[in-house]
């Protein structure tokens, strides 16, 4: 061991001050160098060189003109009332919606999923597993039937499926002011609602259920960007 | 083991009353946390357990069952180890008593506040970090003054070197202050609903920056700090080399961070983050076995203790796991394995053999040390340990194997194609296959939780018997 007491280490051992100093400095590179980029860098999100991608609202238009195909846009009410269900479930836990740029992912679920897509998600729902099947693109697979038997039971749908049932969905109103405000909130985060979008909301979800909700945000998932197979969008 | 002969007038200066409720808070949380798992995975294996009740369905509990073990039994036990090991490497007392059981008082209120608030639902989404935000301002409270109480403590030490174990306590204070402010940013909706201000990509990287650097600054710095004091103690010989420490360390603090984005590879993040990742990852294995060398070395020239000495074999295993999950990570973190890894139970396997074979285990060896010295006597049982020891190594053994073949089978099934190009299986053929893993992974747990409630036992027994023995040491030794 060196008995030199004048080398770096040896002086910081003797200072917790530069001890805690030194770690402070250390310890944000990492995170600096891989975070902040995303924030800056052009090509992160595919719309700056394909704006078509994201839905370019004209003035005075509202949520409700946006058509199939229009673009990617901020989630109505109904659809984010029913995100707000599939949070608190904790749905993300076994559902990913994330496809990977795979042949079996592309046969599977669809076109991998970009980042435009999810530039609204706050907080972003890629998931970490797939214990059930990835939803990137589950919108307009399945009857809004079929996702009110599966989501009351799976295993009258699927039998061999691990889920568990959620029955009380249908049995929970929305609470208007809830998402009016969050909208609000989305707003002063960065979700381009304009007023009439917000104002609309309460009349939007008057008498749905948490039930009914889910589906609408389900059947949104991956359809709102018109995508051309014979682009590449990433590198 | 011999009973040391402890000089009371020197034992008075510490501060350690706040030390034995946290170590009693530790295994109690332990039996707790690891429970709610097995209860979740008998729940993926036996769906029926979800019984219709939202409160105790999968998607409620897994939260309670990860913030329970990583943060009421893994904080507890940070806590514990730190608080004693602190004052006996700077030969002081704690800064400050008051401000160590406000932080007592205030990880328990974390703790009951999470119980009640993740089964009703209340989570902000993301993973470890689902707390809603009135008890995220508490953490950062607590965290603090705890980190505070440490680093004043060291400014206050007697010795001039500032001892190993502390510099890793230390870097885990300074990295889990960064992640749990950024990382926990979020715009309040209601009393018990936020949102983040982050979203998609972004959000996703700032997520796994937080997610994984809370396995490699809270369950792995912190827990190399307490490998550092509690082995040497344990087997009563000094740390293997002082080089080796200083080389690991500081590469460990430097790369750990980096490694996020692996979690990421092959998603919408941009490939130059994911290949950062990956290569830093790899990188990492050179560090992560520096720290598992440096642990088992110390037994060098003593390894025959392991034959009798329960406590080392607990502590020398659970290095031998971290040896392994840290090779077993980065291979995980390069893009080739991730693209058959990613979404599957091989990640579940990979962190339980971290998670029960690594850092569950070593907190066993640790606490109970702390025991020993806390109450001044031996363990009610020495045989018991034994079993605990040989639960905790089998069970985890169990779990993950399981998970190796479901995960792998079930990401070779996904991508799996037929003689006419068609996808082999439907996704459900997948699930269908697991069914079985999954009830081996719950007889794994349980295996491994049953260890747990050996040690409860054993603690209780020896915490009662031991105040039931009026000793004064210094007179019994005169």
């Amino acid at each position: 061991m060196s008995e030199n007491q004048n080398n770096l280490q040896s002086k910081i051992e003797r200072s917790s001050i530069s001890l805690l100093v030194l770690l402070m400095v250390v310890l944000s590179i990492g995170g600096l160098v891989e975070i902040v980029p995303l924030f800056y860098l052009t090509d992160t999100m595919e719309h700056s060189k394909f704006p078509e991608i994201v839905w370019q609202r004209k003035a005075g238009q509202t949520l409700a003109s946006w058509k199939t195909g229009d673009g990617v846009r901020p989630y109505t009410a109904l659809e984010l009332a029913g995100r707000a269900v599939y949070i608190r479930e904790g749905c993300y836990l076994c559902h990913a919606q994330m496809i990977r740029p795979f042949r079996d992912e592309k046969d599977r679920y669809g076109h991998y999923s970009l980042a435009s897509e999810s530039m609204y998600d706050h907080p972003f729902q890629w998931g970490s597993k797939r214990t059930g099947p990835d939803l990137a693109r589950v919108g307009k697979k399945y009857s809004n039937d079929w996702h009110i038997r599966h989501l009351n039971a799976p295993r009258s749908v699927v039998p061999e499926s691990v889920m568990p049932n959620y029955p009380w969905l249908q049995k929970a109103t929305l609470k208007e002011d809830t998402v009016t405000a969050t909208m609000s909130a989305m707003r002063k985060i960065g979700v381009p609602y304009v007023d009439a979008d917000i104002e609309g909301a309460a009349k939007e979800v008057h008498g749905k259920t948490e039930l009914d909700a889910v589906v609408a945000y389900l059947q949104i998932l991956g359809t709102m960007a018109k995508i051309d197979d014979s682009v590449n969008y990433r590198e | 083991m011999g009973v040391k002969v402890v000089n009371t007038a020197v034992e008075n200066q510490y501060h350690f009353e706040v030390v034995r409720w946290f170590t009693v808070a530790a295994i109690v949380y332990f039996v707790v946390g690891t429970s709610i798992g097995v209860y979740i995975a008998s729940e993926l294996a036996f769906p029926f357990l979800n019984f219709d009740i939202a409160e105790i369905t999968f998607g409620r509990l897994r939260p309670l069952h990860t913030n329970a073990v990583i943060f009421a039994f893994g904080g507890c036990t940070l806590m514990a180890t730190a608080y004693y090991s602190v004052q006996r490497t700077c030969g002081v007392p704690l800064w400050s008593n008051k401000l160590a059981w406000f932080t007592f008082i205030g990880w328990n209120l974390i703790i009951v506040s999470a119980v009640i608030t993740l089964p009703l639902g209340m989570t902000q989404g993301k993973e470890y970090a689902e707390l809603e935000w009135p008890i995220d301002l508490l953490i950062a409270v607590v965290w603090l003054a705890y980190s505070f109480n440490f680093i004043m403590t060291v400014g206050k030490r007697k010795t001039p070197h500032i001892y190993v174990s502390n510099w890793f306590f230390m870097g885990m204070m300074v990295m889990i202050t960064y992640l749990h402010v950024v990382n926990s940013l979020a715009i309040p909706v209601s009393l018990f609903k936020s949102y983040s201000v982050f979203s998609g990509v972004q959000d996703a990287m700032i997520q796994w920056w937080w997610g994984h650097n809370a396995v490699g600054f809270y369950l792995t710095a912190g827990f190399l700090g307490i490998m550092y004091y509690f082995v040497p103690k344990q087997a009563n010989r000094p740390v293997y080399s002082y080089r080796l420490s200083v080389l690991h360390f500081w590469s460990l603090m430097f790369g750990y961070v980096w490694l996020g984005a692996h979690h990421l590879q092959y998603t919408a993040l941009p490939d130059w983050t994911g290949s950062l990742g990956a290569a830093i990852s790899m990188a990492m294995i050179i560090p992560s076995w520096g720290g598992a060398i440096n642990g088992m070395m110390t037994l060098s020239g003593a390894w025959d203790k392991l034959r009798t000495d329960y406590i080392l074999r607990f502590m020398i295993a659970s290095l031998a796991f971290y040896a392994m999950s840290t090779f077993e990570g980065p291979i995980m973190a390069t893009k080739t394995v991730n693209a058959l890894s990613h979404y599957t139970d091989w990640t579940v396997g990979h962190v339980h053999s971290g998670a029960l074979g690594w850092v569950a285990m070593v907190s066993s060896g640790a606490l109970y040390h702390l025991i020993t010295r806390l109450w001044k006597t031996e363990m009610y049982s020495t045989k018991l340990v034994g079993l605990h020891f040989w639960a905790a190594t089998i069970g985890t053994v169990v779990y993950i194997t399981a998970m190796w073949v479901s995960g792998i089978m079930q990401g070779l099934m996904w991508r799996s194609y037929d003689e006419f190009g068609s996808l082999s299986y439907t996704f459900v053929e997948s699930v269908a296959a697991m069914h079985p893993f999954y009830a081996m992974r719950a007889a794994g747990g349980l295996i491994f939780v049953s260890g747990a409630v050996i040690m409860l036992y054993n603690t209780i027994m020896t915490i009662s018997s031991a105040k039931n023995r009026v000793v004064d040491h210094e007179l019994a030794h005169a």
